[in-house]
């Protein structure tokens, strides 16, 4: 691993790590079961300096912004590397937003050069939303058929200059991302993260989970997100390691890929990791009685032995079948993103598989705390990462209280959101929002939310604001959007929903066909953001001087409501 | 060559049948998101059912976004 102490910013590590590792293997890329592609570090330096080259022509200076809409794959990679070697500043964006929702961001982040996947430009041209984001002037996609109509934008393939691109030194506090934690519907959060809060982030996460040449990590989260950004980027090149890529995210590709690539660790968000105790245990129902009990005897005898740290060769030697199933070669699962339930967590161990599970938030520069398997404690989310300092403020009798985090990886701030940037870092404490204690050995354990938002299972957050736009105009005196957790305080971090709160006009009952145009309005959010019950208020919503809702309080009124019987379906 | 309709009426008994709902109980409109309740992973599932139904291959970025049968038939349909 690179001593990243002697760094200043991310290109200048990669940079190195090109230098270091010429014929290490760094990509591979497969679509189905056919590999199309691996590159060494070295042909990944030749493959990116010429798109540099082309941006440095074509203007691009330090300091500007690119933005990354792709799916995971290795151009991703390239193309972010490119921009950093320039001096950029990337804008990583969800592949998965509706091109409305990009422009949105596109337009918030002042981005000025946009590289994305031909199908996704497709959309995006031909999207409404396109025509109020002039500062994007440089469009480059990858992939277009030939003779395409690529409606203004290039090839990404044959942006290609001659000569060598001069590379930008970066400081570690220059701008090195703009990452949008959510946002798309109302205030954009872009967490504006430093060259100096990834480099601190990398030497923290491989101090427990450590990066070396040989070692392939399946990349599945998408890459803007900051989890695959760190483990599926920078932190395997900064080791001499290799990242992996599938095209088609299909279930039975990902399990062929785990033997085709012997994996050495992925990361998943909780509902994946779901489906796989679903898929194994389903597996482990249809085995014979005898086999089973033989295969519960194991089962047992691992959980015995690995109670204090995990023991990989023993496990592997011992439930050999559910070890080969992934490749044989698999450390751990990374889960993030979201909350996991504590017994899946412990599924996984049992059969001597770890789950690197942990608690972080894009503010945060990824992970804060980390589960460090030693022992691996499946109630908690492990102990703070080094270099973190962790605390819990105004802690209840139980110990509960808002956890904040002061350290070199929280971000900058928010894009031009001072207001919401000084209430978010305070005295330079990271206030998260969430809900923690410490327990006797050092383990956060979590305990919902203080927030108005969720977190689901994919690993998506949603703030109730950012969906009332979708019910602007419902046929009513007045709504909200609320976390249902927000208004009703759970100590739980699961089966979060949020609900529509909504008051009647004056002799207004709720109609059939007012329950339908809600229904309607909430099939056109994406699935991840749909409200998921409906509580009908019957008193007139706090308001400020401007007419704005005061939240807090309409949260506290409707808290005195039987949460059960308040809750309607949509 | 299926016409759409046929096409939208396979589709809809092949998720009938995979996810094991009431015959008839499908329609084109229907968010299958909501009315199978079944997550963006099972959704994935049944693409790959799908590809072997009609011999065609679905790329994943043809169905961002999608959420109703209807759609999905003319995704697949472009495809036939």
């Amino acid at each position: 691993m690179l001593d990243l102490s002697k760094y200043s910013s991310i290109g200048e590590a990669v940079r190195d790590a090109l230098e270091t590792w010429p014929r290490e293997v760094c990509l591979y890329e497969s679509d189905r079961s056919e590999e199309k592609q691996r590159i060494t570090y070295r042909e990944f330096k030749e493959r990116s300096l010429p798109l540099a080259k082309w941006l440095e022509d074509s203007g691009f200076q330090a300091g500007d912004r690119a933005s990354i809409i792709m799916t995971n794959q290795s151009k991703w990679l390239i193309s972010a590397y490119a921009i950093f070697y320039c001096g950029g500043t990337l804008v990583p964006l969800d592949y998965k937003l509706k091109p409305e929702e990009q422009w949105t961001l596109l337009k918030h982040s002042a981005a000025n050069v946009l590289i994305t996947e031909y199908p996704i430009w497709r959309q995006l041209s031909g999207s409404a939303g396109r025509a109020e984001v002039p500062n994007v002037k440089t469009v480059l996609v990858t992939e277009a058929p030939p003779n395409a109509d690529l409606a203004g934008a290039a090839s990404w393939e044959s942006a290609k200059g001659s000569g060598q691109p001069v590379f930008v030194p970066r400081k570690r506090d220059d701008l090195a991302c703009l990452v949008y934690s959510s946002g798309t519907g109302g205030t954009p959060k872009g967490c504006m993260m430093t060259h100096g809060n990834y480099l601190e982030q990398c030497v923290a996460l491989t101090s427990i989970y450590p990066f070396w040449p040989g070692v392939k990590y399946l990349s599945i989260l998408p890459t803007n997100h900051a989890i695959d950004f760190m483990v599926g980027f920078f932190g395997p090149f900064i080791c001499g390691a290799a990242v992996v890529h599938l095209r088609t995210l299909r279930p039975e590709y990902v399990r062929e890929a785990f033997t085709k690539y012997q994996i050495t660790y992925v990361s998943l968000v909780p509902l994946v990791l779901k489906n796989l105790q679903k898929g194994l245990q389903a597996r482990i129902d249809e085995l014979p009685p005898a086999k089973r009990r033989i295969f519960e005897q194991l089962r047992n005898i691992n959980k015995a032995l690995t109670k204090s740290r995990p023991l990989l060769p023993f496990s592997r030697l011992l439930l050999k079948q559910v070890h080969d199933a992934f490749g044989g070669k698999l450390q751990a699962i990374i889960v993030g993103g979201a909350f996991t339930e504590p017994q899946t967590l412990q599924f996984f161990y049992d059969l001597g598989i770890p789950v690197a599970n942990g608690y972080g938030l894009t503010e945060a520069g990824t992970a804060v705390t980390v589960n460090d398997l030693r022992p691996f404690r499946a109630d908690t989310v492990g102990k703070p990462l080094p270099g973190m300092e962790v605390r819990i403020v105004n802690p209840d009798a139980d110990g509960i209280g808002q956890v904040s985090v002061r350290s070199r990886t929280v971000m900058a701030g928010y894009l031009n959101e001072p207001e919401l940037t000084a209430q978010t870092i305070v005295d330079g404490w990271l206030m998260t929002g969430d809900m923690g204690r410490f327990d006797a050995t050092g383990h956060l354990q979590l305990f919902g939310r203080k927030k108005n938002m969720i977190v689901t299972e994919e690993g998506k957050n949603v703030y109730a604001e950012d969906v009332e736009q979708a019910f602007e105009g419902l046929p009513v005196k007045e709504y909200c959007v609320f976390a249902a957790n927000y208004i009703w305080p759970s100590r739980s971090m699961v089966g979060e929903q949020l609900v529509l709160v909504i008051h009647l006009d004056h002799g207004q009952s709720f109609s059939e066909e007012l329950g339908k145009e809600i229904a309607v309005r909430n099939s056109r959010l994406s699935n991840y953001k749909r409200i998921q019950g409906i509580v009908v208020y019957e008193e007139d919503f706090p308001l400020t001087a401007s007419l704005k809702i005061i939240r807090v309080s309409l949260a506290e009124r409707l808290g005195q409501l039987a949460r059960d019987k308040a809750i309607l379906p949509v | 060559m299926r016409t759409l309709e046929q096409t939208t009426q396979e589709i809809l008994e092949l998720a009938t049948k995979h996810f094991k709902v009431a015959p008839g109980s499908l329609k084109a409109e229907d968010d299958f998101y909501k009315k199978l309740g079944i997550d963006s992973l099972q959704t994935l599932d049944m693409l790959s059912r799908l590809e072997d139904h009609f011999h065609i291959e679905l790329p994943d970025y043809e169905v961002q976004g999608v959420s109703d049968f209807k759609t999905l038939a003319e995704r697949v349909q472009a495809r036939l």
